[in-house]
């Protein structure tokens, strides 16, 4: 048993039960972040913040959506929407919250590759984070089921059809997730389970996995410097500001973190307030309806490069390549056999390889929507396909042979 | 500055994927075209009836003697549009229409008559015209019917077939059938005997009462159902609820659907109901009121929410620029 004596003030008090003062220098005063960043060093927290917002919208919605297919649709489009206070803007906040919250992913995941953050000790952080995108997927595809109309319906019957896996018919494994032969209650009650509880679980879990990755091998910056953090940190302290290299999380970077999240906010609003029709689309403000199939079925923009990497092919070998580009991604710090962690331009051809990539996923994503009887979309979606599994062996490729940078350059 | 340089990248690549998945992708996936590969362009023209579109599709499908009836129906149209009415006259003509348009809410070869009290407030001159000449030429579903008779308003023609006598209704029903119109009074004339609207509690047969027992509840169901039976032997199935459509479909597509079902839907058998710029609007106000009511405290919130975050922004940009001051 610790020592205790009488606490002065609530602050004294809680030092000596729970650490206080030491959590508060260990997570924020001494948290050490480079000097040398930019406003993209601050998705990390715009993530965090928008995932807080779609906690809280989500609360507020769950206490009066019904997951029931006949009380559904109108639990959503009548009670919340009209008869709730305020429903509606809880409601398109947690829609477009739900869509942009893919926009910061991807800004995030790119911020990534470009500046070779996944480098060196810092594969965790890499890797928790694809885990995070593949839950954030989960969360988002769960939820889109939950209004019920035709989109849900229908991009729920085709995505989970892709678990029958082509050749193999397993049909039985489709109907065991279902619950059901086709999309019914026992479905909708199930990813309502999934969206409201097991997910949510999973990304808070994955959150302080993500967080906890960070702390040893710390924040990249901008030149991929390799920082003695021990040394930066007491330069700082001694009030050497201007040489040290390091700032602490609490409050510097905090104040940047902040004011980015502000501007963010301004535009998330205005989405909010006068622009939310690209996160909720009108097909699915019609019921669902078993028997009238949707002239075009697609997913949200998010999924839409990843399904149009299951398109072009035969059933087989689409769905291959799908799972592979599912997948792909979390192998990117094993792939890339580079010695060096710098940011892209200094990296050559690796240059090349980030644009090519970020241009290809781009291109996938706009055929993904872009109907595929046109000859020309269809062409193109096989030809981008292709072009995406390629950039894995042309990566190590690069890679292997890239030069070793001189330190400091 | 390099932080604006990286934000015009990130931007650049953000629209770039904005365009080319919603106004491209809808534009693409929605684009119709002929035999010859040229895009069709739908387009209102301002709910205003003069046979155009008609014309068009019937030279698209290539069958010469329909774009020739079509053309002679329209211009017969414009002919009689010419004339001068007699409101006075007109009325003697209308006790024929009361026949059926009387209110009373009962199904007529397939439909309720709708009701006709600002018949010449929501519809448009042209149209009321063709209508009386020709019901089936005039709402453009011809297609279904080998004979006009069999429409359901096809006696009209034995009872109302002189061109004067048209004009002459016409104008009784712009003079005395006009005035006024509720957004709730347009919707249920224009369009209730065939859509319900379940938000506002509306059904085929109108706005559903308040019942004290659940026998007359049950009762009233019963006349909803049958009703709806009727409706969709004649229309081929039932006409889908409104009570979310001004969300389900966008603006340009609820316009020219309304304007000429024909344009976006080929081969439909929902007639066009002839509204006028005016009728539109009050309909769609209708349809805002039901599926989207939240839109007048959208935009009132709106600045408020936004302005606070300008102001948030602002002073967090001079925390900031304190913090940093000495690190550089």
């Amino acid at each position: 048993m610790a020592h205790f004596e009488k606490a002065n003030n609530l602050n004294e008090w809680l030092d000596q039960r729970i650490g206080l003062n030491t959590l508060k220098r260990v997570l924020n005063t001494e948290y050490w972040i480079p000097k040398d960043i930019n406003f993209l060093w601050v998705m990390g927290m715009v993530l965090a913040a928008t995932f807080g917002i779609l906690v809280i919208s989500g609360i507020f919605l769950l206490m009066y959506y019904k997951p029931d297919t006949n009380l559904a649709f109108d639990s959503v489009n009548y009670t919340i929407m009209s008869e709730v206070g305020y429903g509606w803007l809880w409601r398109h906040i947690h829609g477009v919250g739900a869509s942009i919250v893919f926009l910061i992913i991807y800004i995030h995941m790119f911020t990534g590759i470009y500046y070779s953050s996944y480098k060196k000790g810092r594969e965790l952080i890499w890797l928790s984070g694809m885990g995070l995108f593949v839950a954030f997927s989960a969360e988002a595809f769960s939820g889109y089921m939950l209004p019920w109309g035709q989109m849900s319906y229908w991009a729920g019957m085709v995505i989970t059809n892709l678990f029958s896996g082509g050749s193999l018919e397993a049909y039985a494994l489709v109907e065991w997730i279902r619950g059901d032969y086709v999309p019914g209650d026992a479905y909708l009650t199930r990813f309502f389970m999934l969206h409201v509880f097991l997910i949510p679980l999973v990304i808070i879990g994955l959150i302080v996995l993500h967080f906890g990755t960070l702390r040893l091998p710390h924040v990249n910056n901008q030149e991929g410097a390799d920082i003695d953090y021990e040394e930066a940190a007491a330069l700082y302290k001694a009030g050497k500001k201007k040489e040290s290299k390091v700032i602490p999380f609490s409050p510097v970077f905090l104040s940047k973190d902040i004011f980015v999240m502000g501007v963010y906010f301004i535009l998330f609003f205005y989405l909010v307030f006068y622009h939310f029709d690209f996160a909720m689309d009108p097909v699915n403000f019609d019921p669902a309806n078993g028997l009238k199939t949707p002239a075009h079925i697609y997913p949200e923009w998010y999924f839409l490069w990843s399904y149009e990497i299951l398109r072009p092919f035969s059933k087989d070998v689409g769905l291959i390549a799908f799972a592979i580009s599912q997948v792909a991604l979390f192998a990117l710090p094993f792939i890339d056999r580079s010695p060096n962690v710098a940011p892209a331009h200094k990296r050559g051809l690796f240059q090349i390889w980030f644009w090519a990539l970020l241009v290809i996923m781009i291109t996938l994503t706009a055929l993904g929507k872009l109907p595929p009887t046109d000859p020309l979309f269809a062409a193109m979606g096989l030809v981008f396909a292709v072009l995406f599994l390629l950039m894995g062996p042309a990566l190590f490729i690069i890679t292997m042979f890239e030069k070793k940078l001189e330190k400091g350059a | 500055m390099r932080e604006l340089k990286i934000f015009a990248v990130v931007a650049f690549f953000s629209l770039l994927t904005y365009y080319l998945v919603e106004p491209y992708a809808h534009h693409e996936m929605h684009k119709k075209v002929d035999a010859n590969g040229n895009e069709i362009i739908i387009k209102s023209h301002g709910f205003t009836y003069d046979g155009t579109d008609d014309i068009a599709e019937a030279e698209r499908k290539g069958d010469a003697a329909l774009v020739t009836k079509k053309k002679a129906f329209w211009s017969d149209v414009a002919t009689v549009s010419k004339m001068t009415g007699n409101a006075a006259a007109g009325e003697a003509v209308f006790a024929n229409c009361m026949a059926c348009h009387n209110g009373a809410n009962i199904n007529m070869g397939g439909v309720i008559p709708p009701n006709l009290d600002h018949a010449g407030a929501i519809y448009d001159k042209n149209y009321l015209i063709a209508l009386i000449k020709d019901p089936a030429m005039a709402s453009n579903v011809d297609h279904k019917y080998a004979d006009t008779s069999t429409h359901p308003m096809g006696s009209i023609k034995f009872t109302v077939s002189d061109n004067q006598q048209i004009a002459d209704v016409v104008a009784y029903m712009q003079e005395h059938k006009a005035g006024e119109v509720t957004p709730k009074e347009a919707f249920t004339e224009a369009c209730v005997r065939c859509h319900a609207v379940r938000y506002t509690k509306t059904t085929q047969i109108g706005e559903t009462p308040k019942f004290k027992y659940k026998k007359d509840e049950l009762a009233h169901e019963i006349k909803v159902i049958e009703e709806q039976d009727k409706v969709k032997a004649y229309m081929g199935n039932l006409p889908p609820d409104l009570s979310m459509m001004i969300r389900a479909r966008g603006a340009h597509y609820l316009e020219t659907f309304i304007e000429n079902p024909q344009g976006q839907l080929p081969g439909t058998s929902m007639p066009r109901v002839g509204l006028n710029a005016e009728g539109y609007e009050k309909v769609k106000a209708y349809l805002s009121e039901a599926g989207d009511p939240s839109k007048k405290a959208r935009e009132e919130l709106g600045p408020w929410v936004i302005g606070f975050f300008i102001f948030f922004t602002i002073l967090a940009f001079f925390w900031k620029k304190s913090m940093w001051r000495d690190l550089h």
